[in-house]
């Protein structure tokens, strides 16, 4: 554990596999005998299904099948027959196939299955299908006129001290603050192999985020044994919270392979992408917060729209950032959800704190001029030294820290504070800076470990990654706690028969999963201690770990270096081929009394052109309280990562539908424009890097989704800096500052 | 016609692949014969997709002479990923709007989904599983695994062939450069700063590549 911190800056272990173009992605694995199956989405928004012709297609050459809710295998997880109109349900999908209810445009309706993929592209285009079309809600301008919200106890109100206490206070500021839809957009489409085996057995090739999760969503529906549904994703080509779900496509394709008794393969079109694998909802905020003369914040309410689809609740904790974000005593918050005729959405990078860091942080700043004071000073003001809401300490806090290393690194004390005062030729300057928080958590997950007499580490845990190097830095944890070079370490994961590991979402994995890691290496310097105490290497029968060093690839005693083993030695003398353990690994108990979050800066310059309203960006600074940093390289990817996506929130993206037909206009990267090289500039990253002492082992936080939230505030805090015009919807576009 | 007979007669897919493949098949019924064209305006288009879903072509991958019999509507991108297992070409869009399936035909970048094989008839083609000799990694596929050039690695063979390009075509000449010519490979995963990093290290290093 003494050397447990890393200095080195390692390469990600999925390098070689990547760049040769060997590392397979869910649609790329060779399956013997593999059929292609094409998803039919519904033309309309709302309605049912009178009748769908499917001849045509059923002849055309190569097709083997066409699925509707006419024939398909009746899914025994799901329930046939009942009302459609009953209302929604919590966290119960689509159920695919099932019924003829259509409740948003590009809802599948049909499944083409061919030999050949171009077979199943055509004979997908010769469905016809006959409609009852009822007037669809797809226009947000409509929430809360003829869309009534959702009733129900989990979007009670939330008073904490006294109700809308801002209303009283010297100074306040009241706004509204919009989010429009986003759609994650991972570069990988979307894809499933499903293959039925003997005795109903199932195997599942993946893009998914969680092994398990999938796994259990699959057997659950298929009501088969856990252990007869395996999922595979050894590559995950991003995900951003769109493969935290197993979606209704890849039961669709399950469906297909048990109907036709043949590996099936399907992948979404980018269309259906936006459709049909959940979006960042749009979400409408309004903002009251007041403070006294000397900037103390007196009273905070916060009040969000979010959107939901007609036949499932989807919440997110939009408002919680001002519960807890600052010291306040007054805060009241107020969420209501309304259906509309779309798919359900889901969490997306920095899920609701995302949203409601774009308005609480924006709304800060527009306080802070009226305070007169400089906006980071704000903040520092009304810093929260224990969680106010939880009214408990923190594990750890150190984001005054990361406030310091931004405001130095970009320049922030050097800027004239008053609007539009900076100019750079044609260009109009603005600093702005935000905050971002996120819960750090950390859940169960366990690991394996085989160590093997020719000193090679196997570390084997059922997670997925969708980008980040889970593989490098579980790597890096187990190399360095058995002190073995990093290419003697497998990492195996990817695959739903290893030990449960977690779900890569929430910012937890490292936590979650590292700590496991930790932990079953901890276990294995316990055998193998326990092996040294009785075979006289050390004549120390009494032997602890704290007494050794493992380093070298084998392990040394600390009061006399000299005597040093290595594990080949360790194991043969043993006459053991391998030692191998497995661990599991729970949140500690200490932390009931704690309250964790991660914790992000941005500070950004950018310049606006006077006359045509471009706005580029001079610098980026992003700075991040994660706790303990576990691989640096990986790491700052992350971090900038987060960055690039925060430049399209802030800047670019928005799902702009149609509301005469209920679809979206811009489904595809021509028209949804997300950042491209020439719109990201050398972004800087700094870490505090301090463990947090009591979350979990190995000190670190969480990373994935802070790199994003706040970022968009600091942008349109900026662009108000550098013009005196205050954007509150986003995207920034060009037309909103003209 | 009613409201719901409209609805029955629009087309589900008109997509621009749709508009594509179909566009190829009306193509090709021009230049068949009698027999073909008069089943297809009875109807048996579907029949008649059988009598010509066929061509020959010869071409080079990494080095390697293909002789294939194959449907015109094929894209050279599923032709190598459907048909010839080198998944290292990606599908990101399959409009030529994310770069992914960027591959080299005669040593220039070209986007594979936007390219039908049929029309490669003799071309050398090289996808990034061409790209290493043996064991050796190629310069920029070093440089990429230095800089940490990616995340979840789904874009990278297509950024790596077009990098690749990039330095050869000689628009590696600044960062501000390799920017413009590089923003026609998309990485949601963002990792734009590292790539730069990258092909300008290969540029610098200089030597053939
Ligand atoms: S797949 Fe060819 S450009 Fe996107
Ligand atoms: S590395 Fe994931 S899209 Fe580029």
């Amino acid at each position: 554990m003494e050397k447990f911190f890393f200095e080195d800056d390692n390469n990600r272990v999925t390098g070689k596999a990547v760049v040769t173009g060997k590392a397979k992605y869910a649609a790329e694995h060779e399956v013997e005998g593999v059929v292609y199956g094409v998803l039919v989405g519904s033309t309309i928004a709302k309605g049912s299904i009178i009748a769908i012709d499917t001849k045509a297609a059923t002849k055309a050459p190569g097709v083997m099948k066409v699925i509707t809710h006419e024939n398909s295998y009746k899914v025994p997880g799901y329930d046939y027959g009942g009302n459609p109109a009953k209302g929604l349900t919590g966290g119960k999908g689509l159920q695919v196939f099932n019924g003829n209810t259509i409740y948003f445009a590009g809802q599948p309706i049909a499944l083409v299955i061919a030999d050949s993929y171009e077979r199943a592209v055509y004979a997908a285009s010769l469905i016809k299908a006959q409609y009852n079309q009822d007037v669809h809600a797809t226009d947000f301008a409509e929430m809360g006129k003829s869309v009534i919200a959702v009733e129900g106890q989990r979007y009670k109100d939330n008073i904490r001290g006294e109700a809308d206490a801002y209303k009283n206070a010297a100074v306040k500021l009241e706004a509204e603050y919009i989010v429009p839809n986003e759609v994650h957009n991972p570069m990988e489409l979307h894809a499933v192999i499903a293959k039925w085996g003997a005795d109903d057995k199932l195997t599942v090739w993946e893009k998914t985020q969680g092994v398990k999760s999938a796994q259990r969503s699959i057997a659950a529906a298929f009501k088969l044994k856990e252990d007869d549904v395996q999922v595979f994703a050894p590559f995950v080509g991003g995900g951003f919270g769109s493969a935290l779900r197993t979606w209704p496509h890849s039961i669709a394709a399950v469906i297909g392979a048990k109907m036709v008794k043949k590996p099936l393969k399907l992948v979404l079109t980018r269309e259906q992408m936006f459709q049909l694998v959940g979006y960042r909802p749009y979400t409408k905020q309004r903002i009251g917060i007041g403070a006294d003369k000397d900037g103390k914040f007196i009273g905070i309410t916060h009040e969000a729209d979010g959107v939901t689809s007609m036949y499932e609740e989807f919440t997110e904790g939009t408002v919680n950032v001002s519960k807890i974000l600052y010291q306040c005593q007054n805060v009241t918050t107020r969420y209501k959800l309304y259906p509309l005729n779309l798919s359900t959405p889901t969490w997306m990078r920095g899920p609701g704190e995302a949203t409601g860091c774009f308005a609480l942080e924006c709304a800060i700043d527009e306080l802070s001029y009226l305070l007169n004071i400089d906006p980071l000073e704000l903040r520092l003001k009304n810093y929260a030294e224990t969680d106010p809401e939880r009214n408990r300490p923190y594990s750890s806090k150190f984001l005054k820290e990361a406030y310091q290393l931004g405001a130095d690194k970009i320049g922030w004390k050097d800027r004239d504070p008053r609007p539009a005062s900076m100019k750079q030729g044609e260009w109009q300057v603005g600093y702005g800076m935000s905050t971002g928080l996120f819960n750090a958590g950390r859940g169960n997950a366990k690991a394996s470990a085989k160590l093997y007499a020719d000193g090679t580490l196997i570390v084997q845990t059922a997670v997925s990654d969708s980008g980040p190097g889970t593989q490098t830095s579980m790597t890096m944890i187990a190399a360095d706690m058995m002190g073995l070079p990093v290419n003697k370490v497998t990492f195996e994961y990817g695959d739903s028969s290893l030990p449960p590991g977690p779900t890569q979402g929430g910012s937890t994995t490292t936590s979650t999963l590292g700590s496991a890691v930790y932990g079953v290496c901890f276990a294995l310097q316990n055998k193998i201690i326990d092996i040294l105490k009785t075979d006289g290497t050390f004549n120390k029968t009494d032997l602890k770990v704290e007494d050794v060093s493992f380093t070298d690839g084998g392990v040394l005693l600390k009061s006399d270096p000299a005597k040093k083993r290595t594990y080949s030695d360790i194991l043969s003398k043993a006459k053991l081929n391998q030692l191998e353990v497995s661990d599991d690994s729970k949140a500690s108990e200490q932390m009931r009394n704690y309250s964790a979050y991660s914790y992000s800066v941005h500070f950004v310059k950018v310049l606006v052109h006077s006359k045509t309203g471009v706005i580029k960006f001079d610098k980026i600074v992003a700075t991040a309280d994660a706790g303990k940093i576990i691989s640096p390289k990986t790491a700052r990817s992350q971090m900038i990562g987060g960055v690039v996506g925060g430049i399209g929130m802030a800047l670019m993206e928005e799902a702009v539908i149609d509301n005469r037909f209920g679809k979206y206009i811009n489904n595809n990267f021509a028209d949804y424009h997300v950042p491209v090289q020439a719109d990201v500039p050398e972004i800087e990253v700094a870490f505090v890097n301090k463990p947090d002492p009591i979350l979990n082992p190995i000190g670190a936080k969480g990373m994935g989704e802070i790199a994003l939230i706040g970022f968009a505030a600091a942008v349109s805090n900026a662009v108000y800096h550098a013009t005196g015009k205050r954007v509150r919807d986003l995207p920034i576009t060009l037309d909103k500052i003209m | 016609m009613s409201h719901n007979e409209k609805l029955l007669n629009d087309d589900c897919h008109n997509s621009r692949r749709g508009f594509l493949k179909k566009s190829v098949a009306a193509t090709a019924i021009a230049l068949a014969p009698n027999v073909i064209v008069k089943a297809a305006e009875d109807g048996l288009d579907e029949k008649a997709a059988g009598y010509f879903e066929k061509t020959n072509i010869k071409l080079t991958i990494n080095d390697i002479d293909y002789s294939l019999s194959i449907e015109p509507r094929t894209t050279l991108l599923d032709l190598l990923r459907e048909q010839l297992h080198l998944t290292g070409s990606k599908k990101g869009c399959d409009y030529g709007q994310c770069g992914a399936c960027t591959v080299h035909v005669d040593g220039k970048r070209v986007l594979s989904c936007l390219s039908l094989a049929v029309m490669q008839e003799g071309k050398h083609i090289t996808t990034i599983e061409g790209l290493a000799k043996g064991d050796d990694l190629h310069p920029m596929q070093q440089a990429f695994i230095d800089h940490d050039g990616f995340q979840c690695g789904y874009c990278t063979p297509g950024q790596i062939m077009s990098a690749v390009a990039c330095v050869r075509e000689g628009h590696a000449n600044s960062p501000e450069e390799v920017r413009q010519y590089m923003s026609g490979n998309i990485c949601r995963c963002g990792a734009y700063n590292n790539i730069v990093d990258a092909i300008i290290e290969v540029k610098r290093k200089g030597g053939t590549i």
